[in-house]
This record gives structure tokens, sequence and C-alpha cells, in this order.
């Protein structure tokens, strides 16, 4: 007994922490933006938070940057997901080599990227579209090393070989044994996968601000260099944004207790 | 069962590099018949049902179902009905789901009143009407592998592959479902092969059993048949218990205990052999002037196992009826003879 009271106050100082830790800059940042503005003395004040709605520019960034989130949500269901399936499935051998493939934009820094990619970029922007809709394109790589695990782990945890065989011998073909039986099963994991990479697509800001896209990011920048409070009154709301996201995260919990007694 | 030959597996080889799986297995099996497939871990009855399936390549040989060629035929369209060994459920889908969904890809597809129906069917056959509505992690083991037979049997399988689909289940259940299957199989005349390393099960509910040992077929013949009169030492030996005592073997018989019984044929004609006597041949009689002495008496309820040390040394398993035992425990003289049944005879050394 006395040893879970032990287990309990450790347990609830580590959460304290952590909530501290998490909170007070969250606190800090509200406590600033509703700050009074310039030399007035009028009080605690909601004016940059109702300076956000004026915000044409920041509007249309946001708008742009949930395009750009959707579009790689899409690249994410329709190309990364079936293709750890497939390897998965029927690439054991590759399994490997992909990992680390996927890992590579974790280890090389944004920067270094954004010079490899400049050139690219440059041949994109006058040949196709100078839209930050087009940074889809190298988002879906950086969100790589996140979406791979939580999609890998997914995978892990499901026999999805017998799964695949079982569909198979059903009558389905490899197209709905992956979106029909499999993407299901891993729901979760995708989803998961999912969120992270709006989040990190939301946040972005050094790839998009040397490539001189205007992006949500960039966009907050510019306003913090004119009206700090309101940058940082957006920032508070965009972190609101993802976090909500988050919580929408699915978390229903399959359990292996068995409901019925075996009447065989 | 009618004695026409349905599935005609003929000559088939794969090759895991060095490993032969199969290394030219045959095998007929007629309509409506169930036939188990058993053999040690790695002796191809697993990759043989699965080349059945579709689900594994064939360096060689062909597979006919029906008069038809399957051999290059895909998996999905093959019409097989799989139970696994692994529980296969599709975790997103209900027990009702599960059993619809081979129905919802048939070519012709079965309207969704139909589907309900044959779903209610199946699921009644298998005893688990109630249990609709549950999602698989709702399910015992028990449970989710009938429902999982329900599946396979709901698209009308032209066979129905059961790759060991018992062996994850605890012992009760196991034997539960075991019978579940012979007469759901019975009842529905679907012409089953049955793959399982449990010589029990194989013995208990198939019309044949062929064991396998390195890719090729021993012998395939009715369980009795299999038991009784074993064409080579690996399957006397793998099918059931024997004892081996040496003996002489001469004009089809062999001496042994003080014995002469006859010989089954592929044993040793000639010469030292070594007997390979079922317990239940060995007849133990409690006599003061007998030939041995039993170590050790186990009680197994309609019958008992006996441990016997013979005079020379030799140690001899016996299982004779409860009643027949009764009064002859540890350290008993008894007499120790061979009841007149044919042996199978291996050679010596």
């Amino acid at each position: 007994m006395k040893q879970k009271m032990g287990v309990k106050i450790w347990r609830w100082s580590i959460i304290t922490v952590v909530g501290f830790y998490l909170l007070v800059p969250l606190y800090a940042m509200l406590d600033f933006s509703t700050k009074p503005y310039g030399f007035e003395n009028t009080g605690r004040s909601l004016r940059a938070w109702k300076v956000i709605g004026t915000q044409e520019a920041l509007f249309e960034a946001v708008t742009r940057s949930l395009i750009t989130a959707l579009i790689v949500m899409a690249i994410i269901l329709f190309l990364v997901v079936p293709t750890a399936i497939w390897v998965q499935l029927k690439l054991p051998l590759l399994r490997r080599p992909f990992e680390l493939l996927c890992l590579i934009p974790l280890a090389i820094p944004a920067i270094v990227i954004v010079v490899g990619i400049a050139p690219l970029y440059r041949w994109i922007s006058i040949n196709l579209s100078e839209s930050p809709i087009t940074l889809a394109g190298v988002y879906s790589m950086l969100i790589l090393p996140y979406t791979y695990r939580s999609l890998s782990a997914a995978l892990d945890a499901v026999d999805i070989h017998t799964l695949a065989e079982a569909a198979t011998t059903l009558g389905a073909g490899i197209s709905r044994v992956i979106f029909g039986i499999i993407m299901p099963t891993i729901k979760t994991g995708i989803i998961n996968g999912s969120f992270i990479a709006i989040a990190l697509v939301l946040g972005e800001f050094t790839i998009s601000n040397i490539l001189n896209f205007k992006t949500f990011q960039v966009v907050i920048a510019q306003i913090g260099r004119s009206d700090g409070q309101v940058a940082v009154a957006v920032s508070v709301a965009s972190l609101l944004f993802v976090l909500v996201l988050l919580l929408l995260i699915p978390n229903k919990k399959r359990r292996g207790a068995v409901l019925d007694v075996d009447v065989a | 069962m009618s004695s026409s030959t349905y599935v005609q597996l003929v000559d088939l080889a794969k090759y895991f590099g060095k490993v032969k799986a199969l290394d030219g297995l045959s095998l007929d099996i007629a309509q409506g018949e169930l036939v188990a497939l058993l053999g040690p871990s790695g002796c191809g009855k697993t990759t043989a049902l699965r080349a059945l399936a579709g689900l594994q390549e064939l360096d060689r040989g062909q597979l006919m179902v029906d008069g038809k060629d399957v051999t290059f035929q895909s998996a999905s369209k093959r019409g097989m009905g799989m139970v696994f060994q692994a529980y296969s459920l599709f975790p997103h889908m209900t027990a009702r789901e599960n059993v619809e969904y081979g129905l919802k890809l048939r070519t012709h597809k079965t309207s969704s009143q139909k589907r309900k129906e044959r779903s209610a069917e199946l699921l009644e056959l298998v005893g688990l009407s109630t249990h609709a509505n549950h999602y698989p992690y709702q399910l015992s083991g028990g449970q989710q592998q009938r429902i999982a037979l329900a599946r396979a049997l709901a698209i009308s399988p032209k066979v129905l592959l059961l790759d060991e689909p018992l062996s994850a289940l605890d012992a009760k259940v196991r034997t539960q479902l075991r019978e579940e299957i012979r007469r759901i199989q019975i009842e529905l005349g679907t012409t089953t092969l049955f793959v399982t390393h449990d010589q029990e099960e194989a013995l208990s509910i198939a019309d044949r059993v062929g064991v396998m040992r390195n890719g090729q077929l021993e012998q395939i013949a009715a369980p009795s048949e299999l038991y009784d009169r074993p064409k080579t030492s690996f399957v006397a030996e793998f099918v059931g218990l024997t004892n081996p005592i040496p003996g002489k073997v001469s004009g089809g018989s062999i001496e042994v205990l003080g014995s002469v019984v006859k010989t089954l044929p592929g044993s040793v004609t000639s010469g030292a052999g070594i007997a390979l006597v079922r317990p239940e041949s060995v007849d133990v009689v409690a006599s003061k002037s007998g030939n041995a002495t039993v170590a050790a008496a186990s009680f197994l309820g309609a019958s008992c196992r006996l441990n016997i040390t013979m005079n020379d040394g030799t140690k001899v398993t016996a299982q004779l009826p409860s009643s027949d035992a009764a009064g002859i425990g540890a350290g008993a003289t008894v007499s120790v003879s061979l009841l007149d049944m044919p042996v199978f005879v291996k050679a010596a050394g």
C-alpha cells in the first residue's frame, strides 16, 4: 500500500512538472497578448485578438496552408500508406531500406534540404505555379519520418499477412485488400500520422520562408515584426487549433477482454 | 461420399533454397471427402494446402479442381474457403459483416437480402446467431474460429481448406470444435483438406489421413488402416505409440517377446529386425512365474498403461482395459506375450 502511494506521488509530480513546462509558456503568451497596448494604461484588452479578424493576409495564408495540409494528407493516404502496406506485404526485404529512406528527412537539417530543392522550386515557380500550395511536395517528404513510424507501428500490431490472405481467398483483389481491409484495420495509425502531418505543415517556417512562400508561419512572423502582440495571439490560436485536431484523434480502446463465455 | 476424384494434386514441387517443402506430392480427393494431411513441422503439409489455395506458387506440378486446371489461377478467383491458424477475422467488421464479405465480392453480386439470409443461416450453423453484431475483439478464440469457418463456407467453396484452425485453442474447445467441423462438413458435403500436426485430431475426423514427410506423402489411408497397417516405419512411429522390440524375421513372421506374429507388407523380410509393437497389442497377465516386472502403472480411465521391464532388460509399454489390469501394480511379476496382430518390422541398426 505504501509503495502504491509512493508511485502515485511520483506519477503526479511528473504530471505536474510536465504540465507546468507545457502550460507556463502558453500562459505567458496569453498574458502578453492581452497586455495594455503601447503607452496607454487602459488595463487588459483583447485588442490583439480582435485585430486577427482584420488581417486578410493571415486568412489567405491559413487557407493556403490548410489546402496544402489536405494535399499532404491525400498524398499520405493514397501514396505513403499503400506503399508502406505493399512493402510490408510483398517486399519484406525492402522494409529496412524503406524505413531508412523515410528517416532521411529527420537527419538532414531543413536548411540543407532548402539548398537542395531551391532549383527545383525555381523551375516549378516559372513553369507550373507560384502558389505556396506547391510546397505540398516537399512537405510530403518532410513528414515521412513521423508518418512512417506511426504507420509502421500500426502495421506491426496486426497480422496483416493473414488478413490479406483471408480477403484474397474470399475473392478480393490487391487494391480491395489494401483499401478495404488493411487500411480500415490500421485506421488509428493513419489518422495519427495524418494529424501529426497537419501539425507539421501548419508549423513549418524555415523552408517556406527561404523559398519566399507566404505560408501561415511566414505571415505570423511578418505580423510579429510590426505588432508582436497580434503575432503571439495568432500563435496561441494556431496552437489551440492543432491541440483540438490532436484531441480529435479517435482513442477507442480495443480491449482484449472476452465479453462472452465460449459456448462451443 | 462419391468415389469420383474432385481435387487432384499432381507431382507438386516447391523448393525454398535447398529445403524441399514439396517434393513430388500427388494426392486425389473425392467429392465430399475430408482428407487430413498430418506430419511433423516442416514436412510440407501447409505448403501443399497453400498451393491449393493459390497463396503459394509452385516450382512444378498441376492442380486440378472439378476437372479444371487451376494451377495458374489467382487465389482470388479459385473459390476456395480457407480457415487459418491465426485469427483472421477482419477487426473492423462485425461477425455478420465478416461472413457476408465474400458474398459481396462474388461476380454475380448477391442481393443484400440474400446476403443477410445466407449469413444468418451460416451463423446459425456454427451456433453463433446471437453474436452476429459482435466485433472480433468481443469474441473468444473458439468463437472467432467458428465465425471464420462460417465466412469460408458462405461462398459455397469448391474446397474447404483448414490450416491448423484449432491449434491456438485450448484442449476442451479444440475437441468440441473439431467435432463441430466434422458435423458441418458432413451436413454440407463440402470437400475438405485439413492440415494438422495433431494426430488425434486427424484420426478422429478425417475420412482419410495422409502422412507427410520431407515434402512427400508416406501413406494415405483410412485412420484405422493407417494405425493398424502402416506401410513404413515412419508412419508406424509417427502415428500412435510403438514399442521398438528386436526380434528375428523369417517367412513373413517375427518372433518377439516369445510370441510369433505376422509382419506387415513393407517390413524387413528376413534376419534381425525391430518390431514396432503397439502398446495395446501387448498382452499382460499377472503370474508369479512371469517373464517381466511392472515398473510403473498409470490409470487412464477406461484403460491402464503399464511400463514393464522384461527379465532380459527390454522395456515395453502395454495398454490394456482397466478391468484386465486390476491388481497389477508397480513391482508385480507378470507374464508378457503378444496378441495375434500383424506388426511392422524395420531394419535393425
